[in-house]
């Protein structure tokens, strides 16, 4: 069975370009704006939307993604809104991959068989959860490729070429190559080592390598998707959400307009490639 | 919880993968996978490597002054009229309290692994003074992060800290205590993973630091074991002590976890009581959950979001607890009692005035429930409580509470 993440990944391919990955937090800065920016994503050109699941202690997350988090529970976000959002997109949108990323509690206690149940039903293709590597494999990747999902995993310049098959193995969908070693948003990768780091994945890997951590605007997406499957940009989105937030939180259309204007900016540096990573 | 079947030792635990029961493992971001591997290795090696205890021991008689005295706190006793109650003085070590036997162990392997920078994440500071102080006499960079909550409350250790060369950096994400200086330190060492060593204070996070900190901390119940022997002929019938992540229990309970004849209880911090929801008691108020690389129980909402502890200790003030600790409690064999702030108070007052030793308000929480069981208990019973810390870094948190709470 060949997932939209999949199909999407073997689509851009034959375009001959890399696919742009956006990452927004679901719920941030509150449930109607966070909703209309989803759905305005893939207008702006995002070709897969990573949506992040808020969690109280995101540990590998830096200062601007620890923040959408905050400002999404505090609106009341919970894992079942967010599953309920992407229901929602799915009325209008059955093509556009949806991935959702997060820590592990908030699905542990949800209840893993009823989440797998609840995020397929609901249109979720795929999902990373960041503190299971593969050591931990039985809690939720097997039981999730088992529902039909894909789960992408996380690789990063200290997954070495020893370690790599470990993390390849039961990895679907996509390898999300972390660019640098550190939390997200922090400073930009360089776009020759990046493309190697690619290439080392793809010795092991027929799987699309998208690359994320340190993306922030047109050029820097475009010298990273030169080299990758894919490109990743999360901070620098959430970043543009924030400036237009007013002093006691709240967002509007401005909010929207921000992050589809820059997601349109960066699409255009995506785009201008025309061509992805060699085999 | 329910009490599961008993296993024919309480002592073999971790399995090969880090976990007790279902309690533990390695739930951390792939960046920390290869060094958290690195880690076990390096620590197996020096385990077998008898240079390495050698070394250890020198430094813990020495440097930390060990043996700490197992001291027969008399007047206590007769207040009481039951139970013989006993001290552990891990107060009397170098630094002030037990965590200072984690870190010298951490340290040294730190060395041999061949890392250039350290860093901590501490509560109550103690085991941020002792990270300073084990960097500053092998001359490491040291870096330890601390809740602005606790850089507040705990002024004299972040003296302590600063004057030993170390850089305190106060963590103001989350609710700024000691969960949210653990995130902070997972954050540093997943951005500079070459050359840094996470010294973790207490028995939890990733596999293997669990069973590092334990056996590092075990040297308090084996010489509680040798010392008992010596001055009463025999095993204690109990031991006490507070739990916060549970590094001091841990110590002085892993030893004796096989002799059935000995009860063994952890006290959490209660807070404002149990009912309140406002407390730091993760078994008695939560369930398990996953963060910080191990399963454990957690305090939590129904949507799976870390709530935040409350105590008047800021060493307890954590919303977890060691994965070992909670097995031991599924399996019947640790029993949980919880005190509360206003119950820990009255024990520091007691104990200062009693036996003229001032404890931390960690193990003052142990203190208050040894006042309790203690008068029912016959005279011929050997109580030790785990005395983990000194209280001069709490003498301004439990005068304020008093001026609070004048009646």
């Amino acid at each position: 069975m060949t997932t939209r993440i999949e199909k999407r990944f073997a689509d851009l391919k034959s375009e001959g370009r890399a696919a742009l990955v956006t990452f927004v937090m679901s719920g941030d800065p509150d449930h109607a704006t966070s909703m209309a920016i989803i759905k305005a994503l893939p207008k702006a050109g995002a070709d897969v939307i990573e949506l992040g699941m808020p969690f109280t202690d995101p540990m590998a997350d830096g200062p601007s993604i620890q923040a959408a988090g905050v400002r999404a529970l505090k609106a009341g976000q919970t894992l079942k809104k967010t599953l309920a959002m992407v229901r929602d997109f799915r009325k209008d949108d059955s093509a556009t991959p949806i991935v959702l990323m997060g820590y592990y509690n908030p699905i542990y206690i949800y209840g893993v068989d009823r989440f797998l149940v609840d995020a397929k039903e609901g249109g979720v293709d795929g999902l990373i959860v960041v503190d299971l590597p593969p050591e931990e494999d039985e809690e939720l990747c097997l039981p999730a490729l088992k529902a039909g999902l894909n789960f992408i995993r996380l690789a990063t310049p200290t997954t070495d070429d020893k370690r790599l098959p470990a993390v390849l193995n039961n990895t679907s969908g996509f390898v999300y190559y972390v660019s640098i070693t550190g939390i997200t948003g922090s400073a930009a990768p360089d776009a020759t080592k990046v493309s190697a780091a690619v290439q080392r994945i793809k010795k092991h890997t027929k799987l699309p390598v998208a690359v994320g951590f340190g993306v922030k605007n047109a050029e820097s997406a475009r010298a990273i998707a030169a080299g990758a499957d894919g490109v990743v940009v999360g901070s620098a989105l959430i970043d543009a959400l924030k400036k237009t937030l007013d002093d006691t939180g709240k967002g509007g259309p401005a909010t929207v307009k921000a992050v589809a204007d820059l997601v349109a900016d960066i699409a255009r540096g995506v785009r201008a490639t025309g061509k992805v990573a060699p085999e | 919880m329910t009490v599961q079947q008993q296993p024919n030792s309480f002592r073999t635990g971790p399995d090969e993968r880090g976990h007790f029961g279902i309690f533990g493992g390695r739930f951390v971001a792939e960046t920390l996978m290869p060094l958290i591997l690195d880690l076990e290795k390096a620590y197996n090696e020096a385990k077998a490597d008898p240079s390495f205890k050698k070394e250890m021991d020198s430094y813990l008689a020495h440097y930390v002054g060990r043996p700490s005295p197992l001291y027969f706190a008399e007047r206590l006793t007769k207040k009481f009229g039951g139970a013989k109650i006993y001290f552990k003085r891990e107060d009397l070590n170098h630094t002030g309290a037990h965590k200072v036997n984690n870190v010298t162990g951490q340290i040294m392997l730190a060395q041999r692994m061949g890392k250039k920078r350290i860093i901590a994440e501490t509560g109550a500071g103690m085991h941020g003074v002792a990270t300073a102080t084990l960097c500053a006499k092998f001359g490491l960079p040291c870096i330890v992060y601390m809740g602005a909550v606790d850089v507040e409350r705990q002024q004299p250790n972040v003296l302590r800290m600063k004057m030993l060369g170390a850089e305190v950096r106060p963590v103001t994400s989350g609710s700024s205590t000691l969960k949210d200086a653990m995130n902070e330190a997972l954050r540093d060492w997943v951005t500079n993973v070459s050359d840094t060593f996470y010294c973790i204070g207490t028995v939890a996070g990733p596999h293997p630091y669990p069973a590092m900190v334990r056996d590092f901390q075990c040297i308090i119940g084996d010489e509680t074991r040798a010392q008992m022997q010596e001055l009463e002929g025999r095993l204690p019938d109990s031991l006490i002590a507070c739990i916060g992540g549970g590094s001091n229990a841990m110590g002085l309970f892993h030893p004796f976890l096989d002799d059935r004849s000995v009860e063994i209880y952890g006290v959490e911090a209660a807070g404002h009581g149990i009912p309140s929801g406002q407390h730091a008691a993760s078994v008695t108020g939560g369930r398990p959950g996953v963060l910080h690389g191990n399963r454990t129980y957690l305090l939590m909402d129904d949507d799976g979001q870390i709530t935040e502890a409350h105590s008047i200790s800021a060493g307890l003030d954590y919303p977890g607890i060691g994965p070992e600790h909670a097995w031991l409690g599924e399996m019947g064999r640790v029993k949980f009692l919880s005190a509360t702030d206003e119950e820990a108070v009255a024990a520091f007052q007691l104990c200062s005035q009693l036996e003229g030793i001032i404890p931390a308000l960690e193990p003052a929480h142990a203190l208050a429930r040894v006042f309790d069981l203690a008068p029912k208990l016959p005279k011929d019973h050997l109580m030790v409580v785990n005395l983990s810390g000194r209280g001069d870094k709490d003498l301004a948190s439990v005068q304020a509470w008093l001026e609070a709470h004048k009646k």
